[in-house]
This record gives C-alpha cells, sequence and structure tokens, in this order.
C-alpha cells in the first residue's frame, strides 16, 4: 500500500496568501485530504464549501477551576496556590487566566473547588463533493490547547485517507510558530512557506524554516504578492539557495485574488487565466514532481 | 491608557496601523510607548528601528528533583496535569519544555523533595525608537511552544504616563487574550474580505466579552458590503480606513513608516486618534501640529 | 510482553506508526499467544506530551518491548529509563508486525527518530 504523505502550508507571518494558495491546491490536487490545522481562525472551509458533513465531534479544552461558593471557607489556600492569578479575592475564578493545573483543587482544604473539563472547539469530516475528504476544526475564542485540537484534526484526516484510499494529506496551517504550528508541521514530509517579498515576511520566513530545520523536515519557499518588492523577491530567493531550500516559485499580486475571495472561490476557479492562477498552476506541477522524490 | 491592536485574521496590518499610529502621536508630542507582544514573529521593530536594545532573558520555573529526599511515591507525576512529570520505581523524569510552573508538584511532594529552578524561553529587548517612542518586544525562543509568559514578561515594561500601544498576536487563542487583557480599548484592523470578517466577528467577541471598548479600522478598503453590515448592525464604530494603494504596499516592503513617505495619510491616522479620544474620553495626543 | 500501536485494536489492521497519538496500543504474549488492547484515545486529547502518557500507559501494562512507527525524544527516554527496548515497523499489520520482530527483521532504536510534538 502506497505510504500516506503530509504536507503543510505555513507563513510564519499571518496573511501572505497561506489559506488562498491552500484552496488552490485543492482544486489541483486529486484524490487527497484537505486539512484546515488554522484553528483559532480558520478560513479555509469558506472557500472550499463543504457539502456534506459526515461527522464531528465536540472537543475538550482541559479543565478548568471553579469554586463552590457555598463550601468556600474563604481561607485563602488557593490565592496564594495559583501561579496565574486566576483567583480573585474574592474568590472567583476568571477562566480565561485559569490554566487548568490544578492546583487550587488539590490543595482546597474544604473540597469547594470543582475542577471539570470544558469545551475547547469542534472539529468537524466532511466532503467537499467527489468523495473528496476536507477536515477542519474551530477552536472556542481564548482557548490556549490549539496543539491538541490541531492533533485531533491531523488524526482525524489520517483515518479519511486510510478510507479513502488517498495517498496525500495536504494541511493549511496557522501563522506564528508556537504550539499549533509545531502540531501542524511534525510528522510532515514537507513544509512549504508562503511568504511576501517584505522585510516582515523575510524575518518571520527565518523563525519558521528554524522550526522546520528544528524537526528536520524539508522546506520549500513560494513568495506571493511577488512584484511589490524585486529586491525582497531576490533576497529570499538568494536565502533559499544558501540554505538549501526549494523555491517553488512566485505568484504576482492582483486585484482578482481578493475578488475571488469575495466570490468565495479560489483564483484558479474565479479567473483561470490570470497570471496569478498560471503561477500557481506552475508551482503546483513543480510540487508534484517534488513530491514524488520525497 | 492602553490601546492594544488585534485583528482575529494575520495579514490584516495590526503592525503597519499600530506603529504609524504610534509615529503619529509621538510627532504630537506625546510620550508613547510602543510594546509588541506578538512575541512568535515581532515585526515593529523593522518599522521603528530601535536603538540602545536592551536584551533580557524571559525565564520560567521548571521542578528539579532532590534525589535524597525523593522516596519515588510517584504523586507528583500523578498530579501533574501536563505530563511533565514521569515516575518510574527508581526515577523522576522531568519534561521541562511541558511544564506550566504552576509548581503543585513542588506543594504536594510529601518529602519536600522538590524545589524550582529557572529556564530560558525567550527574551525581551527594551530600548529607544524613532521620534523618541519608547520601544520594547519580546521574543519567543524557536521551537518553544508557550508565548504565554513572554507576554506576561514584556507587560512589566510599562510606563507611567505614556500613551501605550501594544501590538498583539494574530488569532484569536490564549495568547490574544493576554495581550488583550489589562487595555483600555482594543482597536481591530481588518480587511474588507470574507477571511477577515470572519476572523473579526470571533476576535471582536473575545473583547466584548472581556468588556473592552472596541472599535474597527479598515486597511486596503474596497466595496464589501458584509463588513460594513456587520459594523452597523452591531454598532461597533469605524475608527479609520486607509485605502488600498500599491504605493502603501511598496513603501511597506521598503520597511518604512508610510507616514513619512506618504504625509497626507496624517489625516487618516489623526481621525484614528480622534476617535479614540472620543470614545474614551482620555487625551492621547499631545499639542504639537 | 511485547506493545504495539495500532490503528484500529486487531492483530490484522495497521500499525499505528505515530507513537503519542496512536488510537490503541495492542499488548501481546508471546508465552501465551494472548492479545489485548488498550484504548489510547485519551492522547488524542491529552494537554501536551503524548508521547510521555502512552510510554506510561506501557510502562503500566508491563510491556517490555515496544513496536512503533516512530518514538519522539520525550518518550524515547521514557522508555529507555524504563528499560524497554523500542522496534521500528512500518506499513504493516500488527501480525505481521510482531511476526517481523519474531524474525529479527525489525529494527532497534538506540534513539529518537523523529523530532517531539505535540
Amino acid at each position: 500500500m502506497e505510504k500516506i504523505k503530509e504536507i503543510v502550508i505555513v507563513s510564519g507571518k499571518g496573511g501572505t496568501g497561506k489559506t488562498s494558495f491552500a484552496a488552490s491546491l485543492a482544486l489541483l490536487f486529486k484524490g487527497k485530504v484537505m486539512v484546515d490545522c488554522d484553528v483559532d481562525a480558520a478560513n479555509l472551509h469558506l472557500i472550499l464549501n463543504p457539502e456534506k458533513l459526515i461527522r464531528q465531534s465536540p472537543f475538550p479544552g482541559g479543565k478548568k477551576a471553579d469554586i463552590y461558593s457555598e463550601r468556600c471557607t474563604k481561607c485563602g489556600v488557593c490565592v496564594e496556590a495559583c501561579r496565574f492569578e486566576a483567583i480573585s479575592s474574592d474568590f472567583v475564578v476568571d477562566t480565561v487566566l485559569c490554566e487548568g493545573c490544578g492546583a487550587c483543587y488539590v490543595l482546597c482544604p474544604a473540597n469547594a473547588v470543582n475542577f471539570t473539563e470544558h469545551t475547547g472547539g469542534h472539529w468537524y469530516v466532511t466532503d467537499t463533493g467527489n468523495n473528496e475528504r476536507f477536515v477542519y476544526a474551530e477552536m472556542l475564542p481564548g482557548e490556549d490547547n490549539s496543539g491538541k485540537l490541531v492533533a485531533a484534526v491531523r488524526n482525524e484526516a489520517r483515518i479519511e485517507a486510510e478510507s479513502t484510499g488517498s495517498s496525500l494529506i495536504a494541511i493549511d496551517g496557522p501563522p506564528g510558530i508556537g504550539c499549533p504550528v509545531i502540531s501542524s508541521v511534525t510528522g510532515t514530509k514537507l513544509v512549504i512557506v508562503v511568504t511576501e517579498p517584505t522585510p516582515s515576511g523575510m524575518h518571520d520566513l527565518e523563525r519558521v524554516i528554524a522550526l522546520s530545520a528544528h524537526f528536520r523536515i524539508k522546506t520549500a519557499v513560494v513568495v506571493n504578492k511577488s512584484d511589490i518588492s524585486l529586491s525582497w523577491l531576490n533576497a529570499i530567493k538568494e536565502y533559499c539557495s544558501a540554505n538549501n531550500h526549494y523555491f517553488l516559485g512566485e505568484i504576482p499580486y492582483e486585484l482578482s485574488i481578493t475578488e475571488a475571495q469575495r466570490a468565495g472561490k479560489a483564483i484558479i476557479d474565479y479567473k483561470p487565466e490570470c497570471e496569478a492562477s498560471k503561477a500557481i498552476k506552475g508551482i503546483f506541477e513543480r510540487l508534484q514532481l517534488m513530491l514524488e522524490n520525497i | 491608557m492602553k490601546i492594544a491592536f488585534a485583528s482575529g485574521k494575520g495579514g490584516t496590518g495590526k503592525t503597519t496601523i499600530a506603529v504609524n499610529f504610534a509615529y503619529h502621536i509621538a510627532n504630537s508630542g506625546q510620550q508613547v510607548q510602543y510594546i509588541d507582544c506578538d512575541v512568535e514573529e515581532p515585526n515593529g521593530h523593522l518599522f521603528l528601528k530601535p536603538t540602545a536594545l536592551e536584551k533580557k532573558p524571559v525565564k520560567v520555573m521548571v521542578p528539579v528533583v532532590d534525589l535524597d529526599k525523593c522516596t519515588f511515591c510517584g504523586r507528583c507525576g500523578a498530579e501533574c496535569r501536563f505530563n511533565a512529570i514521569v515516575n518510574l520505581k527508581d526515577k523522576v523524569m522531568i519534561f521541562q519544555e511541558m511544564c506550566h510552573s504552576c509548581a503543585l508538584c513542588v506543594k504536594i511532594c510529601p518529602e519536600g523533595a522538590m524545589r524550582e529552578d529557572e529556564r530560558e524561553i525567550g527574551y525581551t529587548e527594551q530600548g529607544t525608537a524613532m521620534s523618541g517612542i519608547s520601544f520594547v518586544q519580546g521574543v519567543l525562543n524557536v521551537s518553544e511552544p508557550m508565548a504565554g509568559p513572554v507576554i506576561m514578561a514584556v507587560k512589566k515594561y510599562y510606563k507611567e504616563g505614556f500613551i501605550k500601544i501594544i501590538d498583539a498576536p494574530p488569532g484569536t487563542s490564549c495568547p490574544v487574550v493576554k495581550t488583550m487583557s489589562d487595555s483600555d480599548f482594543v482597536v481591530f484592523v481588518t480587511e474588507p474580505t470574507p477571511f477577515g470578517l470572519h476572523d473579526l466577528k470571533i476576535a471582536v467577541s473575545i473583547a466584548l466579552n472581556m468588556g473592552k471598548p472596541v472599535g474597527v479600522v479598515i486597511n486596503r478598503d474596497g466595496e464589501y458590503l458584509p463588513l460594513k453590515e456587520y459594523l452597523d448592525e452591531n454598532g461597533i464604530p469605524l475608527l479609520m480606513t486607509l485605502p488600498e494603494k500599491k504605493e502603501i504596499a511598496q513603501s511597506y516592503s521598503r520597511g518604512e513608516i508610510i507616514l513619512n513617505s506618504f504625509p497626507q495619510y496624517a489625516e487618516n491616522f489623526e481621525k484614528l486618534a480622534n476617535n479614540i479620544m472620543k470614545l474614551s474620553g482620555k487625551k492621547i495626543k499631545g499639542s504639537k501640529k | 510482553m511485547i506493545a504495539v500501536t495500532s490503528v484500529d485494536g486487531t492483530l490484522d489492521g495497521k500499525l499505528d506508526e505515530r507513537f503519542g497519538r496512536a488510537q490503541k496500543i495492542m499488548v501481546y504474549d508471546p508465552a501465551t499467544k494472548d492479545s489485548r488492547v488498550i484504548d489510547n484515545k485519551l492522547n488524542m486529547s491529552a494537554s501536551q506530551g503524548a508521547g510521555i502518557q502512552t510510554a506510561k500507559n506501557i510502562i503500566d501494562a508491563g510491556a517490555k518491548i515496544v513496536i512503533s512507527g516512530h518514538v519522539g525524544p520525550n518518550a524515547f527516554n521514557v522508555l529507555k529509563a524504563a528499560g524497554i527496548e523500542m522496534y521500528t515497523a512500518s506499513n504493516m499489520s500488527v501480525r505481521e508486525a510482531l511476526k517481523a520482530f519474531e524474525d529479527g527483521k525489525l529494527i532497534n532504536l538506540t534513539g529518537a527518530d523523529v523530532g517531539g510534538h505535540w
């Protein structure tokens, strides 16, 4: 049986066009499972428009403390124990600041702390048509366990890849370099960084590449909005060449890309003949070749 | 007064708006501090170009076992919610990157065999930027998962009496909440697109649930009715807009403060300042013209 | 006792190559040829350190040998400290993995073979 390959699209800096690019790839790759791991700002479903919900589940958000005022003797042990300043002087737990360590629950002499699991988000396994699977999740605001939800979403994707006989899982990842990005990237065969030719784009590209290097995963780079700065575009190309990262290609800036999003479509669907669409198709071809050799 | 700049969706222009706003009000003679809480990917420094940066490590506490006192009872590992401790019959293994520094293990060890040590996860840098803007940023070390402690460390540098411009990370999860938690006002920078609006709604709901006054800046403004409708229907004030212009994008790509190359946009930022002042009742500008 | 990470908890089902987030762990006794299944699903929603939790589950199950696809550094260190030997197998059923182990065909891991993750 052909082994399932996982690839992930990240950016470091937010807003470089990861999701728009992933939406086009979703149309070009046949027989794959798409996954949206940007669980606290999930956008891919707005373009992929899933036709059918196959299954869904709430996802636990870790435990949070809650104080029973009827049992509380106001001894203050909890306030002193809490390292996160989450318990007020009138013995109310701030669920935003509470990190779920359970110190108050374990140490309370009056058994006045309720320590229970709450819902942190939901994940969804869907069909986007033609038996193609798309898995995504939405985390409830303010949660701090996006890494776990990402892992759950990836697991569901693996189950779907097995059941549909897909050999590729393509992941739209989150911005940044923290926990959810780490959870999106590990165990993949290729990290594709979509960046922009600007100082922020370059700075953040280096940091996210340091992350994929830390996990010993091959990296490829795509420069979006490529024509806003030729000098930065060249700087990024040189950086890739000097550090052995594959330069997959560049996509020029076009207003049609925004129009496509507003129309709820991927650019290669909305305006297949525009420069950006042609560039994406070229990148797709190079990507396919790369994947054959990984 | 603390004004946070957040967005929900990444790349809408939080940092662009925040640094230009800081520049604009600093030029009016107001003491301004720019605080970069996007500790995973801090970018403010690329535009504000701070100098004389004083670097300090950000450390978190992690447990260390005193093997002379430990009886291998296993209580610490049993209570740790973060899988940071594994008890074997004659060993205690500690996984420092998992540790949330709650110190429960230290408190419940019946033998007093657990103590705490420091571990570095990032650093803060403080200095002065252009126009006398006081600058501080936090940087999380690559491969560290938790931004929270670095964000809290950056906030220790708050300067009394300064208007504090706090640049938040993208998204809607814990680091964003931690960043906004002590703001007096939250400015949401968005773009007129479906992705922008989808994420804006989630982010705004967090701020409103925290009881914060909010307002929206539309960057790269264009025709997108659902956004205007959302603002109207929910009574969310529109504080300022910036047009979609290639010249602005190019200036940004040169790492410039837009107001330096295109001073005509100062009136947009003036509008932002006036609107925040009107809504908050607080003075945020100096009297220099 | 030999522990094998498993996708569906059956001997003919696939070996789950991801140690920490494996759905199930099959524990096989080569003496009696009996096997049982441990549900590792709690790790799906585990705070972090799924590899560590899975390693703990395997220690509690009394296994002295583990067969999986990849083992990250945290899990590796726990299993090593507990004196458990690790072997790697890929793209096969649990039954095939056990047979391959018996025939001495599997590689013994002397270090973590992938970076850690959540």
